[in-house]
């Protein structure tokens, strides 16, 4: 068990996502940044997609009910075991009774906190994740309070630290000290006029206050459509690029609604939304054009650096560490 | 102003790496609808496919990896749709009583002058016939129902509004419908009704299904 000593603003417990059920009207929810929550499972043993607590960016504390080896992934949040500087993308391990202090983030918004065997919640409509908006899921289907106790699941992970690359090192992508993300142009791409067309890729879109787990609102110029149109609804994934008329583009993510009718201007590829989701409120974001092939490309780097790290801890011996990951 | 677009074909495009949008050229009706649930039951079979998620008159495919032939794919779905022969089940009738106008209709006034309608006019003709649940989408249990009336044609809010409560009843475009939750809307909402939607404790959580049909009765009309 794990208990939740202070609460962290929106912190929240996810896992690979709820796929399969936009027919019902039922979205993916799921970790922000899938590559920290894939990274920190496969430090501890666990499944790549094993629910873990996301914290995003604002101090929480919690104590660790026993033994457990755990892993911390995704922003730096100047974390503390019993007092103990831990880094981040580093596997440790907690003795009972000791408490883990996450700070305000440093670099990047949402800090996972991954334990061997996974956060224990139900599963319900086949997913640990926490679906905010039909409040089911996850904890009770609510964010974390304090006083929270979370079941962990088994595990044979034993004692042991160890870090891997950080990976926005092993994954770089300069983007003039913006956030860069590769886009794939979308259905309604034409439809926008020309203006909107060389705004998308040449804007330094600021991410509004008023983004969440369901979308970033992205300020900037108004992208226009050449002509009006009422658009029949259709299912969204997270990446879409929505320009309602005339008005902000909206960024759909991990909470997005399975279903809407904006004119979509791009598609944001999957391999780069962990990127998005590390950019904090009041960042830039910069889009660059991509092809199908480039997107495949970057899926194939992204799977490749999480095969070294896999490699990497089996030569290390640190396998037997991480229970079943070698 | 284009109200609707019409596609002389269908169109297949990318959502990202793993899913795809098929498109059905024509018009919003319910038998090009019913050709798309016959379309995304042959789908769903497919052993690449993990959903295959109706819209209107659309149909989004996922995949459980990124799709490494999309031209192939594409091709394949355009010849699945030219054999899609529509079903004709006839679907459940759900009563739906509704007060509109009011804190749970913010926006029937709204409503009325852009239509040029009186408000009980609005109400009398989004009354007046029943409405198929075309799909099931947005949020856990929310069905778009279709089609409205031309005279309450209406396009999104420019803005979304930021949460509107479980129960309202609102139109956008050719569209309406009844949130089953708590949240924003880029919808314009005239009423509300008291029917919930959705119970993620149930062995079937979702009320609604494509091809059920909705009436909705006005309970009450309030200033």
């Amino acid at each position: 068990m794990i208990e939740i000593l202070s609460p962290s603003g929106h912190a929240s417990v996810q896992d690979g996502g709820r796929p399969g059920q936009r027919h019902l009207g039922i979205g993916g929810s799921g970790a922000m940044d899938g590559l920290a929550l894939a990274t920190a499972n496969l430090l501890l043993g666990n499944a790549p997609d094993a629910a873990a607590i996301e914290v995003p960016g604002v101090p929480m504390r919690l104590r660790f009910l026993r033994d457990c080896a755990f892993a911390l992934t995704g922003a730096d949040s100047d974390a503390t075991l019993a007092g103990r500087p831990i880094p981040t993308n580093w596997r440790d391990f907690a003795r009972a009774g000791e408490d883990l202090h996450l700070g305000h983030a440093r670099h990047g918004v949402y800090t996972t906190v991954a334990v061997a065997g996974g956060i224990a919640v139900p599963s319900v409509l086949g997913s640990r994740s926490t679906h905010l908006r039909g409040g089911f899921g996850g904890f009770e289907g609510r964010l974390l309070a304090a006083g929270d106790r979370l079941p962990v699941g088994d595990s044979g992970a034993g004692p042991g630290a160890f870090g891997v690359i950080a990976p926005a090192k092993a994954l770089p992508l300069e983007g003039d000290g913006a956030t860069l993300v590769r886009v794939l142009p979308a259905a309604e791409y034409d439809a926008f006029d020309d203006a909107a067309q060389q705004a998308l890729w040449t804007t330094a879109w600021k991410i509004s206050s008023q983004s969440n787990r369901a979308g970033y609102r992205l300020v900037g110029p108004g992208l226009d459509l050449a002509e009006p149109i009422e658009m029949r609804s259709h299912g969204l994934v997270p990446g879409v690029i929505q320009g309602p008329a005339g008005g902000q583009p909206i960024i759909q993510l991990a909470d997005a609604y399975t279903a809407g009718g904006y004119p979509k201007i791009g598609v944001v590829i999957e391999p780069d939304l962990w990127r998005i989701a590390q950019t904090p409120l009041g960042g830039t974001l910069r889009f660059r054009r991509c092809s199908f092939a480039e997107g495949l490309a970057a899926h194939d780097a992204l799977q490749a650096h999480l095969g070294r790290i896999r490699v990497w801890m089996a030569t290390c011996g640190f396998g037997g560490l991480a229970g079943a990951a070698a | 102003m284009r109200l609707d677009r019409e596609k002389a074909d269908p169109v297949v495009s990318p959502m990202g790496l793993s899913a795809v949008l098929f498109e059905a050229p024509g018009a919003f009706d319910l038998d090009t609808q019913r050709r798309i649930w016959a379309l995304a039951e042959a789908v769903r079979n497919w052993p690449e496919v993990i959903e295959a998620a109706p819209g209107m008159t659309n149909l989004l495919v996922g995949f459980g990896a990124p799709l490494r032939h999309f031209d192939a794919f594409a091709a394949r779905l355009l010849a699945a749709w030219q054999t899609a022969e529509p079903g004709r089940a006839e679907g459940r009738l759900f009563t739906l009583p509704v007060v509109y106008g009011g804190a749970g209709g913010p926006d029937l006034d709204h409503m009325a002058g852009v239509t040029g309608l009186a408000r009980d006019e609005v109400v009398t003709i989004h009354t007046s016939r029943d409405y198929t649940v075309f799909a099931l989408g947005s949020h856990p249990g929310y069905g778009y129902l279709g089609t409205v009336d031309p005279r309450l044609f209406i396009p999104r809010r420019r803005v979304p509004r930021i949460s509107v409560p479980a129960g309202s009843v609102s139109i956008g475009g050719w569209q309406t419908g009844a949130s089953a939750s708590d949240g924003p809307s880029g919808w314009h909402t005239i009423g509300r009704t008291a029917q919930r939607f959705f119970d993620p404790a149930s062995d079937t959580p979702v009320l609604l299904r494509p091809g059920d049909r909705i009436r909705f009765v006005a309970e009450a009309i309030l200033p």
